[in-house]
């Protein structure tokens, strides 16, 4: 609020569409006319639809939509998926059409000069009807194909947004774009509400659909950069997903809490930070999943509550596994301490299922998050969208102030990594490696914590194993080296203290 | 042509150059095609938004046939009465030039 006051001279007014306002700098600019403009099938009613929506259930202000395309019937019905009760809203005045839509059999033929005075007066006549402070107008393009002398329709909707601004409202146009990156609109529409453009998108990348939004120009005003993405939701609409809006100014605790591996909490110089983000990789079979079981046992153990979203493995298969190493899943939900979340990475895209797991966790206010696993979700995104999912998930639940354990799989058996340790190992607080040691034909178990911030911690590769009790961390393999890069060499015994001797101080 | 009564209205925004001239257009046409056999009614959408609301009148001047079957709407000032003529289904009584949309 400070800032505002300072560095703009134009207002904002919040639109209350989730995310947009963050992208926006706080939403769109009062009193003047944007441009929202997008591709076929890219969301520019329901945008336009929402923006009445939310300002009549938030904020009481009523909302003008001006239909050049569908019928007001149809935006009624297809709106209501989202909880939008236009019917109710119109008859309690805070909601007017302004049908401008093609009337079906009856084609005006023109004969001489015109104007387009008359939508303008009932633009007038419903807005001064229900006190709207809000105008949508979806879409331009239509009223072109509508009246084809479009030097005329050009000229009229100058006007009209003229004599908006002359309202005092702040209105949305809506207009088409043939491609996703190209012309801004179509019939050079861009010319007459030039001030301020939004872009939506619906971009086709690897077989996924992607869809995104960009503030192009504000004039006159700030507003956050590049394309942003976002969702449509069933009974909340647009969901934009600020990324580079968030900021990095969660705090920090130093209260330590167990990882339910006392061996593990010894590794950690004494267990992990309360509020941090803990990356597990390794490969297919090393103990991920144990790994996890065991911290959100370690959790229900400390009254705390734990939530588990597991994306590769059933209810069934889980508490299953779980049993076998001595964890009762079972006594743990029942006491409410424990909520597992079991999907296919595929029922949704990634941003949706970012807006599921945040409201699940809102819901539930766990104390510890984990995912098992990052990499699973990997499989259902772009490679951009994927790092977008991270980092909004990570910088949520970082701001919640909670313990989260992601887990992933690496690609080889042997070292590597993955690309989801690309993308997430920046942001995580500590990173537990489990690797597989090959040695003298048997393939063994290791463990070592690769980084812990803010704290001491066990640098050996110790070597673990895995019973009904769960995870025992042993001895550090210290006769073997190239555990990491996946090629053990056994050193003997001899060599080993001739290399300690080397670089000992006499 | 028998009784038909032409019901017609003009629709406009203010009395403007252009609306005058869409009504002087409009008259002249009824009086010299229509025989006496009409009745012609200005709106003014200023003075009766809710009118052109229920209308759906998006372009000003707007002339709405009524009757006789099929309502038939033409924007613009009127100023080719030839093709408003046609517009309207109307054969010309003055000017017996030519014999064209029969079926229009």
């Amino acid at each position: 609020m400070s800032s505002q006051a300072e560095t703009q001279l134009i207002a904002k007014l919040e639109t209350g569409i989730p995310g947009f306002d963050l992208i926006s700098n706080g939403g769109l600019p009062l009193g003047r006319t944007t441009l929202v403009s997008g591709t076929a099938g890219s969301a520019k009613t329901v945008f336009a639809a929402q923006f009445l929506a939310e300002g009549i259930t938030q904020k009481d202000e009523g909302g003008v939509f001006i239909t050049f395309e569908e019928s007001p019937a149809d935006i009624r019905r297809n709106m209501t998926g989202f909880g939008w009760r236009i019917q109710q809203w119109e008859e309690e005045g805070k909601w007017a059409f302004v049908d401008a839509s093609p009337q079906p059999g009856e084609e005006a033929l023109v004969v001489g000069e015109y104007d387009l005075g008359a939508l303008m007066a009932r633009i007038e006549h419903a807005v001064q009807k229900v006190g709207a402070t809000r105008v949508s107008m979806d879409s331009l393009g239509a009223i072109f194909t509508q009246l084809t002398d479009s030097a005329t329709v050009r000229r009229e909707l100058f006007r009209i947004a003229s004599a908006l601004r002359q309202l005092g409202v702040t209105a949305i146009m809506t207009a088409e774009r043939t491609q996703e990156y190209g012309e801004i609109a179509r019939f050079g529409v861009e010319e007459f509400v030039a001030d301020n453009v939004v872009i939506l998108r619906n971009i086709l990348e690897s077989e996924k659909r992607r869809r995104t939004m960009e503030i192009l120009k504000f004039r006159g005003t700030t507003h956050q950069k590049g394309e942003f993405p976002f969702t449509i939701i069933s009974d909340a609409g647009i969901v934009a997903i600020p990324l580079s809006a968030i900021e990095l100014k969660q705090k920090s605790s130093n209260v330590r809490i167990s990882y339910g591996s006392p061996e593990l909490d010894d590794m950690c110089g004494g267990g992990f930070f309360r509020d941090s983000i803990i990356l597990v990789s390794g490969a297919t079979g090393t103990g991920k999943t144990l790994t996890v079981t065991q911290f959100m046992a370690g959790g229900a153990n400390n009254d705390e509550r734990c939530l588990l979203f597991a994306f590769e493995e059933s209810r069934e298969q889980l508490f299953r596994n779980a049993s076998g190493w001595g964890i009762d899943y079972e006594q743990m939900e029942r006491d409410g301490r424990l909520k597992v979340i079991c999907e296919y990475p595929e029922v949704m895209g990634l941003e949706d299922h970012l807006i599921e797991m945040k409201a699940i966790i809102e819901a539930f206010k766990p104390q510890r998050v984990a995912v098992d696993s990052f990499s699973a979700l990997e499989r259902v995104s772009t490679i951009k969208g994927f790092r977008e999912f991270v980092i909004g998930l990570t910088s949520f639940i970082k701001h919640q102030e909670m313990a989260g354990l992601f887990t992933s799989t690496t690609p080889t058996l042997l070292g590597g990594t993955s690309v989801t340790e690309a993308h997430i190992s920046t942001i995580t607080d500590s990173i537990i490696l489990l690797r597989y040691v090959e040695m003298f034909g048997e393939m063994r178990r290791g463990i070592t914590v690769l980084k812990m911030r803010g704290s001491m911690h066990d640098k050996d590769i110790r070597e673990f194993t895995i019973d009904g009790g769960g995870m025992h961390i042993g001895k550090p393999f210290s006769n073997i080296t190239g555990i990491l890069s996946g090629r053990p060499i056994h050193v003997v015994p001899d060599e080993l203290a001739r290399l300690d001797n080397m670089f000992g101080d006499d | 042509m028998g009784e038909k009564k032409y019901m017609l209205k003009l629709y406009i925004t203010g009395y403007t150059p252009r609306s005058e001239r869409a009504i002087a257009n409009l008259r002249k046409i009824c009086e010299e095609e229509l025989n006496e056999l009409y009745e012609m009614v200005i709106i003014d959408i200023l003075e009766r938004p809710q009118l052109a609301e229920d209308e759906k009148i998006l372009a000003t001047p707007t002339l709405i046939k009524d009757l006789p079957p099929p309502i038939r709407r033409i924007i613009g000032d009127l100023s080719d009465t030839e093709r408003v003529l046609l517009g309207l289904d109307i054969r010309p009584l003055s000017t017996s030039r030519r014999d064209k949309g029969n079926d229009q």
